[in-house]
């Protein structure tokens, strides 16, 4: 009796968290379903399917292409950091320890600079006006238009992101028990074998992890695509371009569909990912 | 052969640096830049310095963010702190529920939880202003805390609590004078995670903030779509900022590998006594 009171008494400290969770984290996400699916008429309130009608719209699909934008222009930022990201893991977790820490904390450096700045770095440098078409001026060639391409916004997710990539398959592969390789080396693989067949495979939860914290943050991007993407607007962009003109119903329903997303991406992804700490590393 | 290839490794390396920090470099030249002209040196000048001194729109944003930066990752700290222990502490069913309700924040589009956010604090008339930016931050902070001192309470032996109440601790008096301490690293982990992450932050405070206040992010983000003057006291500003954070990055480094140094003396000193 005594224990099960104490029990009682410690979980009691989670009280506070409990009821701020209840109203900030579980209610925001109620009244965006119920927004979503309601619409006001007069005084009263009427359930209504009409927004999610609009997105799926077969007929007139600027909302459907625009999220198909979306996905493949994230899907690609996503491959082109793996196809890049990937290589600087394994080439980061080989070297000595003493230079590994300082690599990696060099990797870290530019995600603390505020994201905004980052791109807009990239604007200086991309602008036909900028730094690298004046360069090229010079040479005789261009002015080459990259900014307000879809190629910008891959861009500029791949270099906001890449750090994101590196750092999970490196902790992944870092961690990796080197008498595995020893052993694949004795059975008479050489490394392309033992990197196809052990460690590539051994490595799949810091790839999902890094595949996730790429791909998320890429789809629903809209200071990329609005910096250096013109007018290219993703999913992004519209849900902020509906709240900001007041068409909550239309940009709640477009916010849930995003959500639903993630989520099945989550389950699918979640079941590769088990032993990912939650700061992904950020802070070494 | 093997040259070859550490050849190709150290170039492979070279350019993906090259690729992380040349904007970065960019940015911070042109800062010292007398022209206006983004692409043009016409000379090395620290006006953008002094404009971006006497810039009070800027001066005022930096308050703003580095007050709700404090108190939101202080509220959080306290808060998920007290959290992660209840949580720890709970039964299965609860404990599962609480611990998905927390990652939600975390998994979601920042776009999602911000407009969400929005719709909450215009649903209760909390008005919009730096109440409202504070209770958005700590709502995206408090997760992290919890998920930095969760490993660390389960890492600590959990007959441990019990005995400081055997020893005649109020529950209090125990998770002050034992959960606490053997939880530190994982509270201070969390905090300056909250600290950095508010700081960070656009787009929750973007949906967030109202009309009337600015933070850092959203000053710069107004001076990068429409004020072309600002731009260049926004390059000052990013070489000011890039300094700042690779000072404090060097500083809680050090303190941390000086930490496992520390820890792995005391694990070789047991060891030697035992």
């Amino acid at each position: 009796m005594g224990r099960l009171k104490k029990k009682f008494r410690l979980s009691f400290v989670a009280l506070p968290y409990t009821v701020y969770a209840l109203i900030f984290i579980l209610a925001p996400m109620v009244l965006i379903v119920v927004y979503s699916l309601c619409y006001q008429q007069g005084g009263g309130w009427e359930l209504t399917l009409k927004y999610f009608e609009k997105f799926f719209d077969l007929s007139n699909p600027m909302y459907l292409r625009s999220l198909w934008d979306s996905v493949w222009i994230a899907a690609l930022s996503t491959i082109v950091c793996l196809i890049l990201g990937y290589p600087m893991a394994y080439i980061l977790s080989k070297m000595r320890p003493s230079v590994r820490g300082m690599v990696s904390f060099l990797f870290v450096l530019p995600m603390w600079m505020n994201f905004l700045l980052r791109t807009f770095a990239w604007m200086t440098l991309l602008e036909n006006t900028g730094v690298i078409n004046t360069l090229l001026g010079h040479i005789g060639v261009g002015p080459v238009q990259f900014m307000y391409t879809k190629g910008a916004i891959v861009f500029g997710n791949v270099y906001n992101f890449l750090p994101f990539m590196i750092l999970p398959i490196y902790n992944t592969i870092v961690k990796l028990d080197g008498m595995y390789l020893e052993a694949a080396g004795d059975l008479g693989a050489n490394f392309s074998a033992t990197f196809r067949r052990v460690i590539f495979p051994l490595s799949l939860p810091g790839v999902v992890s890094g595949v996730t914290m790429t791909f998320v943050p890429a789809v629903t991007t809209f200071i990329v695509s609005r910096l250096l993407g013109g007018k290219n607007a993703l999913i992004g962009d519209l849900i902020e371009r509906e709240f900001a003109t007041g068409n909550w119903g239309f940009g709640s329903a477009m916010s849930v569909i995003i959500m639903v997303m993630i989520l099945l991406m989550m389950g699918v992804m979640g079941r590769y990912e088990k032993e990912q700490s939650a700061s992904g590393g950020l802070l070494m | 052969m093997k040259k070859l290839i550490s050849a190709c490794k150290g170039a492979y390396s070279a350019i993906i640096f090259l690729f992380l920090y040349l904007p970065i470099v960019v940015l911070i030249v042109l800062s010292f830049n007398e022209s206006s002209s983004r692409a043009v040196w016409g000379g090395f000048s620290l006006k953008w310095y002094t404009a971006l001194l006497e810039n009070s729109s800027i001066r005022d944003a930096l308050v703003n963010t580095l007050f709700i930066a404090a108190a939101s990752a202080a509220i959080a700290t306290v808060v998920g702190t007290a959290a992660a222990i209840g949580i720890n502490s709970m039964r299965r069913l609860p404990q599962t529920l609480i611990t998905n309700l927390t990652y939600i924040p975390v998994t979601n589009a920042d776009i999602v939880t911000g407009v969400s956010l929005m719709v909450l604090f215009m649903f209760l008339s909390i008005p919009f202003g730096r109440v409202s930016l504070l209770l958005a931050h700590v709502t995206f902070n408090i997760p992290y805390v919890i998920l930095s001192v969760m490993p660390k309470l389960h890492q600590m032996n959990k007959h441990s609590y019990e005995a400081a109440l055997d020893l005649g601790c109020t529950p209090l008096g125990a998770i002050i004078k034992v959960v606490i301490p053997e939880i530190m690293p994982g509270i201070i982990t969390g905090a300056i995670l909250a600290f950095t992450l508010s700081i960070d932050d656009f787009v929750i405070s973007f949906f967030t903030k109202g009309d009337g206040i600015n933070t850092l992010s959203t000053v710069i983000y107004t001076a990068i779509t429409k004020g072309t003057k600002l731009k260049n006291q926004i390059n000052a500003l990013s070489a000011v900022m890039f300094i700042v954070v690779l000072a404090l990055l060097i500083v809680v480094n050090v303190r941390a590998s000086k930490d496992a140094r520390e820890r792995e003396r005391a694990a070789r000193n047991r060891a030697r006594h035992r």
